[in-house]
């Protein structure tokens, strides 16, 4: 028993191990072809990651990362392939942007006020991607294809002119942004829970406070998914929509429910930027949509292995500048070992689903083979023939 | 083990036939000693295996006693541990499937593999195209190719219509051509007669004839007993990975031969003295219900079940049982009509509120409709349940509680497995569907619709899901058991009822049918004289 339980921990961990080693090994043939030499490369990266300073970039980059990767992660357990995040988030953070600078609450009830905004938005507008699958049968991977240009090239590009800050231009630091939130409604940075723990964090750096929002939702999705009946009729209607459907599962409410959860989730991706700085600019962060769909690819929709890859992307993307500085290597490497890292976690997680398969069978038709009744006695039949 | 490989005993009981030097000389396939292991189990243990050459031999055992793999390392897809396989009387080194087509190996699996949107000729050239110069594929050969190919063998069927557009029985012809398109002189059909109706696989029946008559060698794998009765010349029986015998069919009945592939005696379906209660559980009245084009799929059925009471739906596949089923469990919507449980109206009701309701389902196809492959067996144990105590409580899950049902569902309802933790793919198909019936039995369901509950499932698997059917009817349970085994629809059901083309056409005691008459019933045969007269009315009212 403890024997299959240390084979089972082993193969669970090979995938995603055998998968960045090999990323290493390919990326240093990658550096060698390109004249560099991969050991600096490598040790630079390291020893720039091993500071505290960059270990809170790190994770200032990995908590957008992470949302979005848990946002498109819901929508993969259900069979949805939501490319909408990127749209999604872009307009819930400007419309939290615009909406949050209209009103003046309390601290507290600001952030939670900005962040409902911004949850709402981005579950609404996934919403009529859900809406269309269901009632016109839209393939939702074109509605949120389609909806991005929407936001990106339309709504935003709008609203960004409409809403934009008049008066002093000090206030968004000379930037075309929205109307800014004062810094005193919103989140805090969380320093002084990561200096509880080691020293003084240098050069202004701030840890997001949106970090423990992200830490809520995966805690949310892992429990919703695993402990809730609403979780498990997702999870099984995504697996087999008809067999759900049997079991009592209406597909339709569950694609609904599963998009609008991914949007909600979505939402809060810009809020990162938008808590920082307190205003939506004309140039956000971008492209995180995107990356979630990697993000959550590499983390198998798991909340923690979702977790273990965005920090793993938000190193590489940190370290990308390191490279440049010192001269080790090209920054572009990094790119190159992010879809390395993904193209091998694909055939690692294949190999071992295999060979789970193969351990499962063997052990069901032991099972199986273990004979009810005593077959000691052949039956007449078998020797009529001869 | 095997002792038909003796020629000389072999000639004895075989007197028509071939001259003995024939047999002497070449059979067309020779398996000694195959042995195949697979982690914590041997699949194949010493396996002897003849087949002379022109011959049907049909293979026969349940599932899991072998069969499969012994087609597998045959058809080169996996190499035995032990063993010499010979192929014409030349030892042969299978690796691959290729290598077996080039020694004229042709395997049609169960599950056909074929392009649906490509037309039958696309289909059957699909990997060995005649080819012109640069690559360009030459269709006119492989046309006439094809041509010549279905006259030899009088296997009937149009280049040029699409796959999709074929039906099932014509499908497999498709594959079969596919095969001797290749020039396979050896064929293995595995379980051909699963997916046909009975008109069907009387028509394959004909063309494996045509095809003996051509010379061809078929290895035909089954466990329908009366089929390979009625079409092979030889069986061998597999039991647990070892041959337990090859017998002809003329020296064995059916019984004998189950009893082989069980190693036990046989049992059968028998409901027993009557449980019949007058409280009626299931009412459904008038229920029409349109499928494409708005056509009515099921017309004007009206049909009472009542506690204790088995109601069999007899009816040739595709006269409306499977849209039937669908509305009562509320994956289809009825489009006129009632359906009533325990006197509440659930016509338009969700599945989920009949499910509550006590609904139990164990639908025809358990992948696509029973289980979720790739979860653990106590999740799959809980499907179509968990809104219920003690899978649930509000709106979280107890685990606890499906542990302890999963549990419940694998010792009461002998689903061999070494733990509930495994996922549902890993299990047989008999137990996968021990494992359905078990779940829905478990939850206490009032009425309980059984959708050919003991299809592609081997004997043993199948008396337990008869014997559990009966028991539950003992109690008070109302089942609607539509089935294509006339067998088991005569032997458990209290009343049969006999669809056609979307109407319920007879209501027949069964106690009074042999599965004969039942079988005229299905085809409307019984039925002509009456169903004049019908027309003959609705004209005159018209």
């Amino acid at each position: 028993m403890n024997e299959r339980l240390t084979r089972r921990l082993i193969l669970a961990a090979a995938a995603p191990v055998s998968a960045l080693c090999i990323a290493v090994a390919l990326s240093a043939i990658v550096l060698l072809i390109a004249g560099s030499n991969p050991i600096t490369a490598y040790l630079d990266m390291l020893e720039h990651g091993s500071k505290l300073e960059t270990q809170v970039d790190i994770l200032n980059r990995a908590t957008p990362l992470y949302l979005a990767g848990v946002a498109v992660a819901i929508g993969f357990k259900m069979n949805l392939f939501n490319i909408g995040v990127e749209g999604q988030y872009l307009l819930a953070f400007i419309v939290a942007a615009h909406l949050g600078a209209q009103v003046e609450l309390p601290q507290v009830l600001h952030i939670a006020y900005v962040l409902v905004v911004a949850m709402v938005i981005g579950g609404a507008f996934a919403g009529v991607a859900g809406v269309l699958k269901v009632t016109r049968g839209v393939n939702e991977v074109i509605s949120t294809i389609m909806l991005n240009a929407v936001v990106i090239s339309g709504l935003a590009a709008w609203w960004i002119v409409e809403w934009q800050a008049g008066g002093e231009i000090s206030a968004t630091g000379g930037r075309v942004g929205t109307e800014p939130i004062d810094e005193s409604r919103l989140m805090p940075d969380i320093n002084s829970w990561l200096e509880f723990f080691t020293r003084e964090v240098g050069f202004g750096k701030e840890l997001t406070g949106m970090l423990i929002v992200a830490v809520v939702v995966g805690v949310f999705y892992h429990v919703l998914l695993t402990r809730t009946v609403l979780g498990f009729d997702l999870r099984s209607s995504g697996a087999n929509q008809h067999a759900s459907h049997v079991g009592g599962v209406s597909p339709k409410r569950m694609i609904v429910i599963a998009i609008v959860l991914s949007g909600v989730v979505a939402g809060l991706v810009g809020m990162p930027e938008l808590m920082d700085s307190g205003y939506y600019p004309s140039n956000p962060v971008s492209g995180l949509g995107f990356l979630g769909i990697a993000v959550a690819l590499l983390g198998r929709n798991h909340p923690a292995g979702v977790a273990v890859a965005a920090v793993i992307f938000s190193f590489l993307d940190v370290s990308s500048g390191i490279l440049q500085v010192t001269g080790a290597a090209s920054r572009e490497i990094v790119e190159i070992m992010k879809g390395v890292i993904i193209v091998t976690a694909v055939i690692a997680y294949e190999v071992v689903r295999r060979i789970r398969e193969r351990d499962e069978a063997a052990a069901a038709a032991a099972a199986m083979t273990n004979p009810k009744v005593p077959s000691d006695n052949p039956p007449t039949a078998a020797e009529v023939s001869v | 083990m095997s002792q038909a490989t003796e020629p000389d005993s072999e000639s004895v009981t075989e007197p028509e036939t071939k001259p003995e030097s024939e047999l002497t000389a070449a059979s067309a396939i020779e398996l000694t000693g195959i042995t195949k292991r697979f982690p914590g189990v041997v699949a194949n243990d010493n396996i002897n295996l003849t087949v002379a050459e022109g011959e049907i031999h049909a293979i026969c055992g349940e599932n899991g006693a072998g069969k499969s793999t012994l087609m597998k390392i045959l058809y080169g897809m996996q190499p035995p541990d032990s063993g010499t396989i010979k192929i014409s009387g030349a030892v042969a080194e299978l690796h691959s499937p290729a290598q077996a087509i080039e020694l004229g190996i042709g395997m049609v699996h169960q599950h056909f593999m074929l392009a649906d949107q490509l037309t039958v000729l696309e289909n059957v050239i699909l990997g060995a195209e005649p080819t012109l110069s640069v690559g360009r594929i030459n269709f006119s050969a492989g046309r006439a190719h094809l041509d010549e190919v279905s006259r030899a063998y009088g296997l009937d069927i149009n280049a040029d219509d699409y796959v999709e557009d074929l039906e099932v029985g014509e499908r497999q012809r498709v594959e079969i051509i596919k095969v001797l398109f290749r020039g396979a002189k050896i064929l293995i059909l595995d379980e051909p007669t699963a997916v046909l109706v009975p008109q069907e696989v009387d028509e394959l029946f004909s063309n494996i004839r045509e095809l003996k008559t051509g010379g061809t060698t078929i290895l035909f794998i089954d466990h329908k007993l009366d089929e390979v009765l009625e079409i092979a010349d030889t069986i061998t029986v597999l039991r647990q990975g070892r041959t337990v015998g090859t017998v002809k069919p003329d020296d064995v009945t059916a019984r004998d031969l189950a009893e082989m592939m069980i190693g036990s005696e046989l049992p059968k379906p028998d409901a027993g003295a009557s449980t019949v209660t007058d409280e009626v559980a299931l009412e459904i009245s008038e229920l029409r219900v349109l499928g494409e084009a708005d056509r009515p799929v099921v017309n004007n059925v009206s049909l009472t079940v009542h506690r204790g009471e088995i109601v069999g739906v007899a009816g040739v596949e595709g006269n409306g049982q499977a849209e039937l089923v669908n509305a009562i469990i509320g994956t289809t919507p009825s489009d006129q009509g009632s359906i009533k449980m325990l006197g509440r109206d659930i016509t338009s009701a969700s599945v989920r509120s009949r499910r509550e309701l006590g609904l139990g389902y164990v639908p025809q196809d358990r992948h696509r409709d029973g289980l979720l492959l790739g979860f653990s067996l106590w999740e799959n144990g809980t499907l179509g349940h968990q809104t219920e105590a003690p899978y649930s409580r509000g709106l979280w899950l107890s685990r606890d509680g499906m542990r302890k049902r999963a549990e419940q569902i694998k010792s009461q309802f002998d689903v061999r497995t070494p733990n509930i933790d495994l996922s549902a793919h890993a299990l047989s198909g008999g137990n996968q569907q021990k494992l359905i019936v078990g779940r829905e039995m478990v939850a206490d369901p009032t009425v309980f619709i059984a959708n050919h509950p003991t299809r592609g499932i081997d004997v043993g698997a199948q008396a337990a899901v008869w014997d559990h059917i009966r028991e539950a009817r003992a109690k008070g349970l109302a089942t609607l058991l539509v089935s294509a085994d006339l067998e088991e629809l005569i032997g458990l059901s209290d009343t049969i009822v006999v669809m056609l083309r979307g109407r319920l056409v007879a209501r027949l005691d069964p106690n009074e049918i042999t599965p004969r008459d039942l079988g005229t019933y299905m085809t409307g045969a019984a039925l002509e004289t009456e169903e004049t007269e019908e027309t003959e009315e609705a004209v005159a009212s018209a």
